[in-house]
């Protein structure tokens, strides 16, 4: 009878470092950072599609890069700086891609925008002024099932516009 | 008219729940002591299960309950009519993946190992797989034991008017064979629910689109009166049709939770979403078709064979929907129509985003094209004198009202410069058509009520609008919040919303079937307009001045601020509630059947799309599609242009990869990277051109959005690898191997075509004749039956 769960598991102590803050927590060597996230930690900001590595949806940053996290053991990452989408605004107020996302309706059902956020977040951290292709490039490995794409290209860009030259938001003034 | 809220691009009320990722989708749920379901599901394609022993499960440490058939055995299904699906099978399985028994423990990987652990023995009998195996006599037995004969679910035979005469009269006649493979909706939200039980009721939390219906499903297995079941719309992840049925673990976890007293949840894998599936009907299509020799349609017969999968979900439906509507987009004097939906041992196909119509979309559309170049026409020309006219009633007794064809169809050509386009091998436009419903206009179930309704409250200058509709992204609740503000002279913003939940909203049918802004919205409508009326009532007696000199908007009634007239009114009237419901015409025909296809609104579109074609190796490049959509009238502009974007996405992947298709009883690509779906790299610019046609029965003039545009966009596709290639590729897919192969036929002077060579004989019953409405279409007299 395969029965694993009647072995010992093996347990650690890891201490995260998420959005800033530094959490130790006692878990089994297999729990994946997705699920540790979610489950332990409560970020269920985090989602996922697959649990296989296949649809981008489960993407945070480590150290700035974009990340699957339900491929990644906590035990990898010890010490490192991870982001979730929890950690994207600054209090209250919005970062300006989640302020584009919202704006321009890139988020429909809203499942794949977590992901695509952070995704993006580290692509306008290496390059300010992304062409069209791009931004495509760099969120190939993101997919959407509502928006068709075209609302986050445009979020995207337009977050991009504001962050290399601050201009008053949509609304205001 | 001139609005202050309605035609504005605003963003979705819920848009920064969704950024921040604060919005609570039904797998971000985790209340204490929570449990955790996994559903133990059949290897087997078609199997006698001859027993289950769940003792070693039982017993492994953490098992909290285990249950199997036994414990639900009363079967449910979406239509009253085909009550066939049980919650967990104890007798016999259907498809690899049928729920068979569930677990829950106080892990995952506990409840996981158990159900391993848990002992079946199997008769396994041999699997149907295609629609020519269902029709032929079964080696083993049938799949289901009713309808007939042999593994036939369902068959349908209409005739409209003198089909004969229109054939004898007509300058040319032509067949043709298509085929559209089957696909599936691949939300990127797995199904989840999560379910509790205080105090004698039960409480469901689910990524459902529809809680009416699983509300109903719950009471009828768990036997319950439905005052003791409480379901509710968790944050949705999206759906395309996907999440319109009752699925099993939505009932197993109630039943879990009941027994165990504790909170039960079972979130799909992504495998498991596969079986569950509900997605495209694969569907055989024969057509013929007469016309005149300038290429007017004299009359039409068509054949559909869907491939149904192991249980009847929707499916009498979606036969009903492959015949519906070819005569809403074009003027067919006679019409005939045969439909069969059979069993195969296969995840039950149901609904997904144009329910059963883009497939004989693809067809028409194709064969329209090859008739135009039988005859030496221009497409376009052809199509355009055969287009259906605003106000009138089709031979298969629709009423159409509101209808932009002909401005869709100006604005793609315009745009895409078709016309005028330089033509060079490799290179292809190809133009189509649509039509969608803006919600059925009968229920699923006979009843006399209202399809939806919405409460607004006012207290102290707070709104609160309260419906059963349930967002899944699409933005119903933003088109909601809108009419209620633009009506209340506020913002959306200041609307509170209570949504999908069965305890405290009014009914609503949910979302499926392009429904709830026509439906929701009117009803939202009239409540709100109550209100208002109240409000007015009030500031105009405190003004001392007639009710029509009180003006609203900008937050003001007359005088007075909102909060200032709340006030006002509840001082006058006591508690400040409004009600508005909305039920659709009675506008179907005197016939069996005419119960699907007849709505109060069709939404019309056109689609060019410009592709390059390569000639040795038959991959396809789209460059750009146009797209134009009759949505009667915007309401959000916005959330409108991102339900085409999605919808031409969406069509995109079915014309060029996506394919759900089956291997000795297997599913063949049972994941997100063998199940190909179009990437960022994937996708074409699109430019959308919204045509506002006010329509007169939808809310502001409004019709759906969220359907129609897909369907023109699969033809299309095909119709421009004809362009650039001179090929027809007569089978959905159009993958660049069928391009290969229609080439090389073409090359070998064959017919240039890759498609079915054949339609099977189906012992369709003698066709029931239905006489034509009259033409024109009074609607001061609307209910004429
Ligand atoms: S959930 Fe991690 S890639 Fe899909
Ligand atoms: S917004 Fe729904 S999957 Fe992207």
């Amino acid at each position: 009878m395969r029965n694993e769960v009647e072995r010992p598991v093996d347990r650690h102590v890891v201490a995260l470092q998420v959005n800033g803050e530094r959490t130790e927590l006692l878990l089994p060597v297999h729990k994946t950072l997705l699920e540790v996230l979610r489950e332990d930690m409560h970020l269920t900001g985090t989602k996922h599609g697959c649990e296989l590595g296949e649809c981008g949806t489960c993407t945070v940053l480590v150290d700035g890069k974009p990340e699957l996290s339900c491929l990644v053991l906590p035990i990898q990452i010890e010490g490192r700086a991870i982001t979730t989408v929890e950690g994207l605004a600054s209090g209250s107020e919005l970062h300006p891609l989640q302020q584009a996302f919202a704006e321009l309706g890139a988020a429909q059902c809203g499942y794949c925008t977590p992901g695509i956020l952070l995704a993006s977040k580290s692509l306008l951290e290496s390059n300010g002024r992304p062409s069209r292709d791009e931004i495509r490039e760099a969120l190939a490995g993101n997919l959407c099932r509502c928006t068709g794409y075209a609302k986050i290209l445009d979020a995207v860009q337009l977050a991009s516009e504001r962050m290399a030259s601050p201009l008053p938001r949509r609304g205001e003034g | 008219m001139s609005f202050s809220i309605i035609g504005k691009p605003l963003p979705k009320v819920d848009a920064v729940a969704r950024v921040t990722g604060q919005a609570i989708y039904a797998d971000d749920m985790l209340p204490p002591r929570t449990l955790h379901c996994r559903i133990l599901r059949s290897p087997h394609p078609h199997a006698r299960i001859l027993s289950i022993d769940t003792s070693a499960a039982r017993r492994i440490p953490g098992v909290v309950a285990v249950i199997t058939g036994a414990d639900l055995p009363i079967k449910f299904g979406i239509l009253p009519v085909t009550q066939d699906e049980r919650a967990l099978e104890h007798e016999k399985v259907r498809y690899v993946g049928d729920p068979i028994a569930a677990v829950a423990a106080t892990d995952e990987e506990i409840a996981a190992s158990a159900c391993d652990a848990i002992a079946v023995e199997y008769e396994v009998l041999d699997p149907v797989m295609s629609i020519d195996a269902a029709l032929a006599t079964p080696k083993d037995e049938r799949i289901q034991d009713y309808g007939g004969p042999n593994n036939i679910h369902k068959l349908v035979a209409l005739e409209f008017g003198d089909v004969e005469g229109g054939f004898a009269r007509a300058d040319h006649v032509r067949e043709d064979v298509f085929f559209f493979q089957g696909n599936t909706h691949l939300p990127m939200e797995q199904h989840s629910a999560i379910a509790t039980y205080v105090d004698g009721k039960v409480t469901l939390w689910s990524s459902t689109q529809v809680v009416h219906y699983v509300h109903r499903a719950l009471a009828k297995v768990l036997e319950l009166p439905m005052n003791r079941i409480r379901v509710v719309g968790a944050a949705h992840g999206g759906g395309f049709g996907g999440k319109t049925d009752p699925f099993a673990h939505e009932i197993v976890v109630a039943k879990l939770a009941m027994m165990t007293g504790r909170p039960v949840k079972c979130t799909l894998t992504r495998e498991e979403v596969f079986y569950a599936h509900r997605g495209r009907h694969p569907v055989l299509m024969w057509v013929r078709t007469g016309v005149t020799k300038d290429g007017r349609i004299t009359a039409m017969h068509f054949k559909s064979a869907l491939d149904g999968g192991a249980y009847g979900s929707y499916g009498v439906a979606s036969t009903f929907y492959t015949g519906a509507l070819q005569t809403v987009t074009y003027d067919i004097p006679a019409y005939r129509f045969e439909g069969c939906r059979v069993f195969t041992n296969k995840p039950p196909c149901g609904p997904k985003r144009g329910h059963g119509t883009p497939q004989p979309r693809f067809a028409i559309e194709l064969h329209l094209e090859k008739i135009a170049h039988d005859l030496g026409l221009d497409p376009v020309d052809m199509k355009r004198r055969n287009f259906v006219k605003p106000m009138t009633r089709t031979v298969n007794w629709m009423r159409v009202t509101s209808c932009g064809l002909e401005e869709c169809t100006a604005r793609v050509m315009d745009a895409s410069g078709f016309r005028t386009r330089k033509r060079r091998p490799g290179r292809g436009m190809g133009f189509a058509i649509s039509s969608y419903l803006s919600g059925a206009g009968t229920a699923i179930y006979w009843n006399d009520m209202p399809h939806s309704e919405v409460q607004i409250k006012v207290d102290r200058g707070g709104v609160t609008a309260f419906c059963g509709a349930m967002d899944i992204g699409q933005g119903s609740d933003s088109v909601l919040a809108a009419i209620v503000a633009e009506e209340l002279g506020l913002q959306p913003k200041d609307i509170r919303l209570v949504t999908a939940d069965t305890d405290t909203t009014p009914i609503d049918l949910g979302s499926y079937s392009s429904r709830v802004t026509f439906m929701a919205g009117n009803a939202a409508l009239e409540a709100a307009r109550k209100m208002r009326a109240l409000l007015v009532e009030a500031a105009a007696a405190k003004m001392g001045r007639p009710a029509d000199s009180v003006r609203v908007g900008g937050g003001r009634f007359g005088d007075f601020s909102f909060e200032e007239a709340s006030v006002l009114a509840e001082a006058r009237f006591g508690t400040l509630t409004s009600a508005g419901s909305y039920t659709p015409p009675k506008i179907a025909g005197p016939y069996k059947g005419s119960g699907v296809g007849p709505s109060p609104a069709y939404s019309y579109s056109a689609c060019v799309v410009d592709l390059d074609a390569d000639q040795r190796t038959g991959l396809l490049h789209i460059n750009k599609v146009w797209i134009a959509h009759d949505v009667g009238r915007a309401i959000n502009p916005l959330l409108v242009e991102g339900q085409v974007e999605g919808s031409v996405y969406m069509g995109l992947g079915e014309a060029l990869m996506e394919e759900q298709t089956f291997r000795k009883g297997l599913h063949k690509w049972p994941s997100m990277l063998e199940y190909k779906s179009p990437t960022f790299l994937d996708m074409p610019e699109i430019e959308t051109f919204l045509v506002e046609t006010n329509d007169p029965e939808g809310p502001y003039g409004a019709k759906e959005a969220g359907q129609g545009p897909l369907l023109p966009v699969i033809p299309a596709v095909s119709a421009a690898v004809f362009d650039a290639l001179g090929v027809w590729i007569d089978e959905v897919p159009v993958t660049p191997e069928k391009i290969v192969e229609a080439l090389r036929r073409q090359g070998k002077g064959e017919p240039p075509r890759y498609g079915p060579s054949r339609f099977p004989d189906i012992p369709y019953p003698k066709c029931i004749r239905v006489e034509p409405p009259p033409k024109e279409l009074d609607l001061a007299a609307p209910a004429a039956i």
